[in-house]
């Protein structure tokens, strides 16, 4: 890929080859996409406001990650399971968890499904498969495996698929993750999406390695690295290996090469660490902004479409938030809830808000 | 009833386990083909075939990992820990995974894995096959801690821990694997968590013992009482969730409380107990608690019995808080 600054790197199809790799609904998955980037977006920089404003305590946003996780949402079945990193809830937003419901997590209500025990941008989506995740880095690889040992001991044809990112690669579990994967040739896919940061840390100090993908090697099964801002690319490398992996070839890896657009989260200044032309490159490479203009290139979008889009998405957006926003914390009494089974202990008088 | 060591009522649970349960399944280092390096996990690979008693790669982390995503899915896997001093690469997975699964996820996702772990001195292990850390693990809300001290408390906590549905430390007494041996029921035999067990009653002082530690307390206590004390031993069984009213009424009985573990004092379960006691047990207590422990350095090779309370150390701490008090 060439990196021009400042304007859009167009992505190399005709509607015809498009159409052969896609399918002959390519138009619809390809609006479809788009329609589902837009309200990831829009929430994005919604969320990032409030959080200036002090309305939310935190939020780590999706923008720039937007072709692997709507990819990923609109590939997998209902029976595989999604064991995210910080960057995939537009993964769960595919695969149906309501926009209201993220929202009441997002401001930790009483009606946030985790009962506002984690922070913003942690969801559990268990309708979903969209396992809960610490903010440990890398711990949720070898769930992943155990999941995936797991169907194949039940005989289910679920896909098990991890997320993370390439500072993740350098943690304990993905080693121990993949070993175990390959030994027992377990259906699971590791997904990461190297966004080139790790917090201040640049992917070529993260690894010596040319890539990231190479390493699957050293565990005995084959990964790849593809364009991670080029939507029909990733679309067609999930469609691929979890067809594979449905089909009994054991694990695979996949790293999409995607540009981190926003700071690591809203407590952080990459001006300390990043080059001035990163933005302006990322920019370039900007998987909304490469799909819009491929979509209207094509004439399978037009301006009227994208208004639409945007307007919908925002409507939704700030009705998703204002409920949130009015619903009241979660109950006190609630704390001593969900640590074990049956509470073990309970303090004599409950604290009060 | 059948007469067995302490390590064969494990092998036995584990059995009656498997056998009740194809969702149970055991996974650790050389757990299938080799029956474990104390024989714990010994034929049941021959029963229930490699899929169910898995032989895994040597990485603790991938263990505990793999089995919290075989139990994210509805397995019920019991992890084998080799030694409970190699644990420290999976400590990472138990505290912030296993412990707060369900948690965190506000109930959707409970988190029942089963994690069994030989702990203790006594065996000339030096510093990494020795020590007893348990304290770690009480310290972290969201698991539960159970140390058996015979055999039929082996198979019968094994067998509530691996039905009950939330994370459970499983912590084995490898130095008495061997020496405790006793009648086992047979079949499904099931000791419920958080109830003491009255190992001998008495009058003058409470002992206070897990694991390895009970055998001990009850050779102390039979030195005591050809002096005219008579010792009350409470085996705790379950350190999470602790028997509170069984402590506090024995002390209210005996008025005195020595507690013992072989894991170091500073921070250890008998500071906790000693803290429970003080605070709803004061004015029964006519003297101080004492505590008999390991010392607060590193578990030595050469010095392993300088090192581990014994019973007239046991005695000796009894016979101070019944002079004082």
């Amino acid at each position: 890929m060439t990196d021009v600054p400042g304007s859009t790197v167009p992505l190399p199809y005709t509607a015809q080859e498009v159409l052969r790799r896609v399918g002959p609904d390519a138009r619809e998955a390809l609006r479809s996409a788009y329609g589902w980037m837009i309200p990831g977006r829009t929430l994005d920089a919604r969320m990032q406001a409030l959080q200036l404003q002090g309305r939310v305590g935190f939020y780590g946003a999706t923008t720039g990650h937007e072709a692997v996780n709507v990819a990923a949402g609109m590939s997998t079945r209902a029976d595989d399971w999604i064991f995210p990193g910080l960057r995939e809830q537009l993964v769960a937003l595919v695969r149906g968890y309501p926009l209201s419901r993220y929202a009441q997590h997002l401001f930790a209500t009483a009606r946030d499904p985790s009962r506002g025990r984690q922070m913003p941008c942690h969801p559990t989506a268990r309708e979903v498969h969209y396992v809960s995740m610490s903010s440990v880095i890398g711990t949720q690889i070898s769930h992943a495996v155990g999941t995936a040992w797991a169907m194949r001991r039940r005989g289910a044809p679920g896909i098990a698929l991890a997320f993370f990112g390439d500072g993740a690669t350098s943690a304990n579990d993905f080693h121990a993750g993949l070993n175990f994967a390959g030994v027992a040739g377990l259906p699971v896919i590791f997904v990461c999406a190297n966004n080139q940061w790790a917090i201040s840390l640049p992917v070529e100090r993260q690894s010596a390695a040319a890539t990231l993908a190479q390493k699957a090697s050293a565990y005995g099964f084959s990964g790849i690295a593809v364009d991670g801002t080029d939507f029909v690319a990733v679309l067609d490398t999930f469609r691929t290996v979890l067809r594979e992996s449905r089909e009994g070839t054991g694990p695979h890896f996949v790293e999409f090469r995607v540009y981190r657009m926003t700071p690591h989260s809203s407590s952080d200044d990459p001006s300390r660490y990043q080059p001035t032309d990163w933005d302006s490159r990322a920019k370039a490479l900007d998987p909304v902004l490469r799909l819009e203009a491929w979509l209207s290139s094509v004439g399978w979008l037009d301006r009227d479409d994208r208004e639409e889009y945007a307007r919908r998405a925002s409507e939704n957006v700030r009705g998703a938030i204002a409920e949130a926003e009015a619903t009241p914390p979660p109950d006190p009494a609630s704390l001593f809830e969900d640590v074990y089974s049956r509470p073990l202990s309970v303090p004599v008088e409950v604290p009060r808000a | 009833m059948t007469e067995m060591t302490l390590v064969q009522a494990v092998n036995r649970g584990l059995f009656e386990a498997m056998r009740q349960d194809p969702d149970v399944l055991v996974l650790g280092e050389d757990v299938g083909v080799d029956g474990g390096v104390f024989r714990a996990t010994d034929g049941l690979i021959n029963a229930y075939g490699a899929e169910r008693v898995i032989d895994t790669p040597l990485s603790e982390t991938g263990i505990v990992g793999t089995a919290i995503g075989m139990a994210l899915y509805g397995l019920k896997p019991v992890a084998e820990i080799q030694f409970l001093d190699f644990i420290y690469p999976a400590f990472d997975q138990i505290v912030s995974e296993l412990a707060k699964f369900r948690f965190r996820s506000g109930g959707q996702y409970p988190c029942h894995v089963v994690i069994r772990a030989p702990y203790g001195g006594g065996i000339k292990g030096g510093v990494y096959h020795s020590q007893s850390t348990e304290a770690y693990f009480c310290h972290t809300a969201g698991l539960k801690v159970v140390i058996p001290s015979t055999p039929a408390d082996a198979k019968g906590l094994l067998l509530t821990a691996i039905h009950d549905e939330d994370p459970v430390m499983f912590f084995e007494p490898k130095r008495i694997y061997r020496t405790a041996t006793g009648e086992v029921p047979d079949g499904d035999h099931r000791v419920p968590f958080g109830q003491a067990r009255t190992v001998r009653e008495g009058e003058h002082v409470s002992i206070f013992a897990y694991g390895a530690m009970v055998p001990l307390a009850s050779e102390a206590a039979a030195a005591l009482a050809r002096d005219g004390i008579s010792a009350e031993i409470i085996d705790l069984r379950t350190l999470v969730p602790l028997d509170e009213a069984a402590a506090i009424a024995s002390v209210e009985k005996t008025g005195r409380a020595v507690v013992v573990h072989e894991a170091a004092r500073f921070c250890g379960f008998g500071a906790e107990l000693s803290a429970i006691l003080a605070e709803k047990a004061f004015y029964s207590l006519k003297s101080p608690v004492l505590r008999v422990t390991g010392y607060d350095t590193p578990f030595p090779y050469a010095l392993e019995n300088v090192y581990l309370p014994s019973a007239a150390r046991i005695e000796a701490a009894a016979r101070t808080v019944v002079r004082e008090g």
